[in-house]
């Protein structure tokens, strides 16, 4: 298992490397737009974003001002080559809009400020402390990456017999129902595109991490309304947003311990 | 061994190539789902395990009610019991296969199903159940094969053979228990969250498989020389009784937890199978017919004249088979993911396709019952001439 992990990071890395320097790749990495990164360095794969444990915090006010805003969303699915069926029986999506209410049906109640019942909740993989997906794949296609908390996917490995779809409480991952490729809108060629049979979901674009990138949706948001960092880290804006909001999260009681945190 | 069931007279060939002839058409849509993928079948975002994986459930079941006869047979000695007991083994060996067809016919990538064993996985309950039906599989081979081969020499069998049996026991328990965990340790899906599930797929799996299996007998008697006799039939029968109602009890044990709670998370699921959520009723009448099935078998089976009354007694069996496969094929599995964990209600129903490739896998069980059923009645020369 080491083996293969370490295998597949460095399988990630060296295409990454391989492709880095493309102008293409660099346009929709979008280097250009952002030069440094967190640490003040010049984003590389010599210099990779790391953190102890990545979290996230949403603020939801700043999702409900710009309501209809799909700048993450697009990010995401175009970087990561999700297709588009145009229908709901095949769909795949890594993130996506939930109203507030579905996102956190144990928080509504019937007199609850309209805004927020309806408000656009950005939903994806909450790469989970205690993951139940990881725990019931019966091939170790889906991990946890102990050094920094990301729940990781193997495309290769996987088996596609979805019982992580089953076991996640959060309705975070797609399985790929037919070949996804001839309805990926725009092909990028320095990231896999899957095959039918294979579960898929958001990875905290651990690729772009490598690179020294910040994940694709936090980058594209204008509002900063998703901020990303390193939650072992004291001094960091996640931290620092925690400390000073109240935030929520879902399905806590559940005991999974997801890493997404939401204003409100 | 083997050769017994090659050769026969002309309806046994007419049965076994009808099966044959079913198993190719289903096999032309299993490569139609195949090519395109799982996208033929009724699944979805939402609905991520239906048809198939509640085939296998169901069928699992039917493997571990070997059980009712070994144990009865092997560890009691009831000798009634002499003559069937190896036709539930062989009942249990062509429903393992049948399980493991229905797994692999779920499989997004099938040829990569070995992963399981390349990277065993103890965490994963998916790789026990995987452990225990590959288990319980060869342990039936090898004692029906044994026992039989002592049979047809007219010796006894080797003792080493008893310790063997002794082992299927808690063996075909643990198949259906494992499966049970398959549902029961998911926080996400409060309709499986339940510490009855396991007992109940026991009761349902102790009840159907017998009721099966008598009704098996009773067409053997009808197209064979062979014939089990009264006892061991009403003894299976007794069997079926007492699990159907511990079933039965189990089920209202589920819906009293459900009900008296009133916890929306929980209840939301029943609403769905029962009464319909948000206007989709697709399962209602399914599980209302199931329901009442259960109930009137279980009157017809409780009464002892109508149990010991050959036509009652097979209306009785019929509707034990149908409950439970109704409750185990269709709301079991299906009532778990509506609404999903956002509180969406997608509903599902299997497509042609999906049942076209699961008739195909039930035609392959019924071919390895009939082709095991002639090599055990050939031995014993019951065969009719």
């Amino acid at each position: 298992m080491k083996i293969d992990r370490r295998k597949f990071i460095k399988f990630t890395g060296l295409t990454a490397i391989g492709l880095a320097g493309t102008p293409a790749a660099r346009a929709f990495t979008g280097e250009d737009s952002l030069l440094v990164n967190e640490a003040g360095r010049q984003p590389s794969v010599e210099n990779p974003l790391t953190a102890k444990r990545w979290a996230m915090v949403i603020n939801l006010k700043k999702c409900i001002a710009q309501d209809g805003c799909t700048k993450c969303i697009d990010a995401c699915h175009t970087v990561h080559n999700v297709p588009d069926f145009g229908n709901p029986k095949d769909e795949i999506k890594w993130i996506w809009k939930e109203s507030f209410e579905h996102a956190f049906h144990e928080q509504e109640h019937e007199f609850i400020n309209e805004a927020l019942k309806h408000a656009p909740t950005l939903v994806f993989c909450n790469h989970c402390d205690n993951p139940p997906c990881v725990r019931v794949c019966p091939t170790q296609a889906t991990w946890k990456r102990e050094e920094d908390g990301i729940v990781m996917m193997d495309w290769h490995r996987c088996i596609g017999c979805r019982y992580c779809v089953v076991a996640c409480p959060y309705g975070s991952r797609s399985f790929n129902w037919r070949d996804p490729r001839p309805f990926i809108k725009e092909l990028h060629p320095d990231f896999p595109t899957r095959v039918r049979g294979v579960v898929e979901k958001c990875t905290f674009c651990e690729e772009r991490l490598a690179r020294g990138l910040m994940p694709a949706c936090v980058e594209a948001c204008p509002e900063k309304a998703m901020v990303f960092g390193d939650l072992e880290d004291a001094d960091s804006e996640v931290r620092e947003l925690l400390r000073n909001n109240y935030t929520i999260r879902r399905k806590p009681s559940l005991g999974t311990m997801p890493e997404i945190y939401y204003i409100i | 061994m083997l050769e017994k069931a090659l050769k026969g007279t002309k309806t046994y060939w007419t049965l076994v190539i009808s099966i044959m002839v079913i198993m190719g058409v289903a096999f032309l849509f299993y490569l139609r789902q195949y090519h395109y993928g799982l996208g033929v079948t009724g699944l979805s975002r939402d609905v991520t395990w239906g048809f198939y994986i509640a085939q296998f459930t169901f069928l699992v079941g039917v493997a571990a009610s070997a059980v009712m006869v070994v144990l009865p047979y092997y560890l009691h000695n009831y000798k009634a019991f002499g003559k069937i007991t190896i036709l539930g083994e062989f009942l249990a060996i062509a429903s393992v296969i049948m399980c493991m067809t229905f797994i692999f016919v779920d499989m997004g990538q099938p040829f990569r199903i070995l992963n399981v064993f390349l990277h065993p996985t103890p965490h994963s309950l998916m790789f026990w159940d995987t452990v225990a039906l590959g288990g319980y599989l060869l342990l039936n081979i090898i004692i029906s094969r044994v026992v039989l081969d002592a049979e047809r020499k007219a010796i006894a069998p080797p003792g080493w053979i008893k310790p063997v049996i002794i082992l299927s026991i808690p063996w075909a328990i643990s198949i259906h228990t494992v499966t049970a965990f398959l549902y029961a340790g998911l926080a996400a899906r409060p309709f499986w969250l339940t510490a009855v599930l396991a007992p109940r797929f026991l009761a349902s799996a102790f009840s159907s498989g017998p009721a099966l299996l008598i009704l098996l007998c009773l067409l053997l008697r009808k197209y064979t020389r062979f014939d089990p006799g009264k006892e061991p039939i009403q003894k299976l029968a007794l069997i079926a009784t007492y699990a159907m109602a511990a079933n039965v009890f189990f089920i209202l044990m589920e819906f009293f937890t459900a009900l008296y709670s009133d916890i929306p998370e929980h209840l939301m699921h029943f609403e769905y199978l029962f009464l319909g959520l948000d206007g989709k009723t697709n399962l209602v009448p399914w599980m209302w017919t199931s329901e009442i099935l259960a109930l009137i078998a279980l009157v017809l089976l409780i009464n002892p004249g109508t149990r010991r009354r050959e036509g009652t007694l097979i209306l009785a069996c019929v509707m034990v088979f149908i409950s439970i496969w109704i409750d185990k094929g269709m709301g079991m599995v299906v009532g778990g993911f509506i609404p999903n964990p956002l509180g969406n209600v997608t509903e599902y129903m299997p497509t042609f396709t999906e049942l076209m490739i699961s008739l195909g896998v039930y035609a392959m069980g019924l071919l390895l019952v009939t082709g095991l059923y002639k090599i055990a009645l050939s031995v014993r020369g019951e065969v009719r001439a």
